[in-house]
């Protein structure tokens, strides 16, 4: 057997059939969702993925957060649905308040476009399971808003709960808070991070790396081991 | 203009005496006249509009219309071509079933009045000519000039470019994978901002723009139309900037990728549904050219309400819905019973979308606005024919002097250690130094199947994850050979991107271009845009790779100053297997480099005549198109049979240019043996065309060796891939650490 993941697409998601793709690399079997659906179509988790939903004309992600698709998403993922949110994904996972902090402008105010550095710095969250802790990894990142903000008392607690899921190494690509390239909820079914996994899962094509194909299959073999 | 009484037909036949704004409006007196002839009264205000703004130089191609036909005269006879030049963009056939459409276009003037906006809307409107054939958009690239690198205006330009692209593109979702970026004096007043697309799709599915089928609705999609871009076509691309007038900027429009993106996704949905007869983008000269277009390209006419165009501004007149260049807008011809099904796709991805008319059964292109027919022409006389110019052409007067200040002659370096200064000044001259600064700010890895992108010397996407099947394209253009030699300049132009499709595997198959000139009214100007025209044809039809489309900017100049002619040239090539495809960057120490083709002391318009003693004088490089077809063959089979790892084409800046990115990129220094017959200048720096460097693992030496010997292709051993330094034995020995610095640091200094 294998799972059945969502993929959400927003008016303006740009990397919908590339995360359809990565999942289906790893073995699994995506499954399209659209921002306007009110049922998840009983899949077993869901990814948000990058993009520019409603072009980012408002905050990003603030207005997709109000997708009717965003309802049965938000229950079933404080009931413990495995919920991976990829860049735009990210930031509307934080406005939706499944994870903490908030994402501004770059601080060099431009678009970015690099093969990053990473390290895990949590392997046992639903998505990451694949990876070790400390482990080293190059993921692409891509974003007009990637600066992660949060204040002092949350930061905190992220780093006292080992919440903190990545972090940028050698060069901070944005002016993120403590080098903070991803987070989990406290459950670990939610992960958000800003670089693409997506993006790193064919040894051929973008940065000629898979080091992001660990999302996927540590979701896959969760699921199917569940 | 009045509309008080509307201006109808009616009213125009009966007032012969009204006096219209034609020459404010860009047209001649001579064009206007012939308006009048054509229709037997005077135009209304919306005709005069229509014809105006189609008969522009952007949109009518009229002073270079009789050069372009060489395109179509001595186009190569090619399996690959499916569309041909005339419509939205070219059409090659790929194999397995798959049609690539790829163009390249300018948007030089508004990119200089706002660069932002200019250079977004440039994407926009060529990734919409690209949706219009009935293909998904899978890259950009974007051919860049500006002026001097350390000019303030071009801290203006530049960045705010740059941004437009990235915004626009990455909004759009489509990687960016090549171009070039220049700086020149010459262009100070007129910066280049050409931007190419390439689409894929099934052949099945390639979509015309045409109107045909009496009864059949004709539905206006996308954003509401608004005053942006007004008269943008005829006064902002087809006349030479003036500081006398006022300020133009409103003439540019504002661009909503979000939107475009909407547009994208709507369009092929009903693509999928086979929902469509005919199709066309607006773009230049908006619903006039749409309109005209698409009946004219029909079989029948076509009727449109004006007043059921859904608007931004209440307030526009009949006159500016026609000419208004509102960015994301579309235009297509649907079945009567298909229309509600297309409506509902446009609904669900929240695009408006309206029936603005209906195809007829005569062949007349009708508009009405309050119930009054404000247009009623042959839309073939709007569409396709304008005036036609035969420009006079004369060889400019300083020509000869220009050649004959040969750059062969100026003073080389005396020592090793002052070759090795000038190597350094090389890498770190703003033509020669790293873009990452500029080519971060766009997305390579959306879409996911980004095989290679800038800086290797072509793009490439995979198109079938199953087989492997990949294109690439290259884009190419040197103003300053095309200055010394306009006829070989092109043709330069042309064996660059054909060799740079070929050094990274792929075969070129078929080519488009964007030929941006000064003003066609300057002969001297005219002969360098004829030259060029006769020296790309001629090449094409040597490489057997047709023109399968393009588009031309004149005006780009300021007084009399004109910049160089600059034919930029796109090269589109196919690869069987992505993953044969070969890197620039070196791969494993103890390679073995060998240069292939022949080295010859040729400096004229060089990077280092520009850099070391900024003199532009003497003849460009040899062109010898037999000598590129068969380097092109050799690479192509080297890649394909495992023989090279890593390749790169040499061409501004020559061999020590190739050799330093391919070290820095693949972070593996190289030791170089100045071969028997070259001094060490010549071998570094020379510009000769037909050749490239190729690493070769030392179990595939002899192989190679014999697979060039042959095919009678010169092939030299220059040395191995080793160490962390790029040592020219016998000369001097740089640190990759100090080559990179020199490489890297220049354009964020001069951009931050």
């Amino acid at each position: 057997m294998t799972a059945r993941i969502g993929v959400v697409t927003f008016p303006g998601s740009l990397d919908d059939r590339d995360t359809q793709r990565a999942i289906r690399v790893a073995g699994a079997e995506p499954v399209a969702l659209w921002h306007k659906d009110k049922d998840l179509k009983q899949v077993d988790a869901v990814v948000l993925c990058g993009g520019f939903s409603y072009g980012d004309y408002l905050r990003a992600g603030a207005i997709a957060r109000f997708s009717p698709v965003m309802e049965p998403l938000l229950e079933q993922a404080k009931a413990g649905l495995p919920v991976l949110g990829i860049c735009n994904g990210f930031q509307i996972l934080a406005e939706a308040h499944l994870l903490p902090g908030t994402m501004l402008r770059n601080n060099h105010l431009h678009f970015i476009c690099r093969d990053q550095k990473l390290r895990v710095e949590n392997a046992e969250t639903s998505w990451t399971t694949d990876y070790t802790a400390g482990q080293e990894i190059h993921i692409p990142l891509k974003n007009n808003d990637g600066q992660y903000v949060a204040d002092a008392y949350t930061l905190d607690q992220l780093e006292a709960e080992g919440r903190v899921a990545f972090r940028y190494l050698d060069f901070n690509p944005n002016g993120s808070q403590r080098d903070i390239a991803g987070v989990t909820n406290e459950a670990g079914n939610v992960v958000g991070l800003m670089p693409h996994p997506e993006h790193a899962v064919e040894p051929l094509i973008g940065t000629g790396r898979t080091d992001g194909l660990p999302f996927f299959t540590s979701i896959l073999k969760k699921l199917v081991n569940a | 203009m009045s509309r008080t009484p509307l201006d109808t037909v009616e009213h125009a036949a009966a007032t012969p005496d009204v006096e219209l704004p034609w020459a404010e409006l860009g047209l001649k007196k001579d064009e206007y006249e012939r308006v009048v002839e054509i229709l037997g009264r005077r135009p209304t205000g919306a005709e005069l509009a229509m014809y105006s703004v189609m008969w522009s130089e952007h949109c009518s191609y009229k002073s270079s219309k009789v050069h372009l036909r060489q395109f179509g005269e001595k186009a190569p006879q090619s399996d690959a071509m499916l569309v041909g030049i005339g419509e939205n963009a070219g059409v090659v056939d790929v194999g397995q079933g798959y049609a690539v459409t790829f163009k390249v276009e300018s948007h030089n003037h508004p990119s200089y009045v706002e660069p932002y906006q200019g250079a977004a809307t440039g994407v926009g409107g060529i990734v919409r000519d690209i949706i219009a054939m009935g293909a998904r958009p899978v890259a950009v690239v974007d051919p860049l000039r500006f002026g001097a690198a350390d000019h303030p205006d071009t801290k203006r330009v530049l960045p705010g470019v740059v941004a437009g692209i990235g915004g626009y593109g990455n909004c759009l979702g489509l990687p960016n994978i090549g171009g070039e970026v220049v700086f020149d004096a010459c262009y100070q007043g007129n910066p280049l901002v050409n931007a190419g697309a390439i689409g894929v799709m099934r052949h099945e599915d390639i979509h015309l723009a045409k109107a045909s089928g009496a009864g059949n609705k004709v539905i206006l999609y996308g954003a509401r139309t608004g005053g942006d871009g007004i008269g943008g076509a005829s006064i902002l691309a087809s006349e030479t900037f003036d500081d006398a007038k006022p300020s133009k900027r409103p003439a540019v429009q504002v661009g909503d990728p979000f939107q475009e993106k909407l547009l994208i996704e709507c369009t092929l949905e009903a693509f999928a549904e086979k929902l469509v007869v005919g199709i066309q983008d607006l773009g230049a000269a908006g619903l006039s050219c749409a309109t005209s277009e698409l009946a004219s390209n029909g079989s029948g006419g076509m009727r449109v309400t004006l007043d059921d165009v859904p608007l931004r501004d209440s307030t526009l007149s009949p006159e500016e819905i026609l000419m208004s260049e509102s960015q994301e807008r579309m235009c297509a011809v649907v079945e009567p019973e298909k229309v509600d099904r297309f409506l509902e796709i446009c609904e669900k991805w929240d695009v408006i979308a309206t029936v603005i008319g209906e195809v007829t059964d005569g062949d007349r292109l009708e508009i009405y606005w309050h119930g009054g027919k404000i247009v009623d022409v042959d839309p073939r006389t709007v569409a396709h024919e304008g005036p036609v110019y035969e420009r006079p052409y004369a060889r400019p007067s300083w020509q000869d002097e220009l050649q004959a200040d040969d750059a062969n002659k100026l003073p080389r370096p005396a020592t090793a250690e002052e070759l090795k200064d000038q190597v350094l000044k090389l890498v770190g001259s703003p033509n020669q130094a790293s873009k990452s600064w500029i080519t971060s700010q766009y997305d390579h890895f959306v879409q996911g199947n980004t095989v290679l992108a800038q800086p290797e010397d072509s793009g490439m996407i995979r198109i079938d994850e199953e087989t492997g099947l990949g294109v690439a394209i290259a884009t190419d253009g040197n103003g300053r050979y095309a200055k010394l030699d306009p006829y070989h300049g092109a043709q330069l132009a042309l064996a660059e991107a054909y060799r740079n499709v070929a050094t990274t595997g792929a075969k070129p198959l078929a080519v488009s271009d964007c030929l941006n000139f000064g003003s066609p009214e300057d002969p001297a100007v005219m002969w360098q845009f004829a030259e060029a025209v006769r020296g790309l044809a001629d090449a094409c039809q040597q490489l057997g790779t047709p023109v399968t489309g393009g588009n031309v900017s004149l005006y780009n100049q300021t007084g009399e100053a004109a910049i160089h002619p600059t034919p930029v040239v796109a090269v589109l090539g196919v690869i069987d297997d992505v993953a044969r495809r070969t890197p620039v960057a070196f791969q494993e120490e103890g390679q073995l480099l060998y240069l292939l083709g022949d080295t010859r002391e040729e400096f004229g318009g060089s990077a280092w005549s520009q850099v070391v003693h900024d003199h532009l004088g003497g003849l460009p490089p040899k062109v010898d198109l037999e000598r590129e077809r068969l380097l092109a063959e050799i690479l192509i089979s080297a890649s394909r049979d495992g023989m090279i790892d890593s390749a790169h084409d040499l061409s501004d800046g020559g061999l020590i240019q190739a050799v330093v990115e391919s070290a820095l990129l693949g972070e593996k220094g190289a030791r170089l043996i100045v071969p028997d017959g070259l001094d060490a200048f010549t071998f570094l720096f020379s510009e000769s065309a037909g050749r490239a460097i190729v690493a070769v693992p030392r179990s595939e030496e002899v192989r190679f060796n014999d697979m060039c010997g042959a095919r009678g292709l010169p092939v030299t051993r220059i040395g191995v891939v080793d160490g962390d330094t790029v040592d020219v034995q016998g000369e001097f020995a740089l640190p990759l650490t100090e080559l990179r610095e020199a490489h890297e640091s220049t354009i964020p200094a001069l951009l931050k």
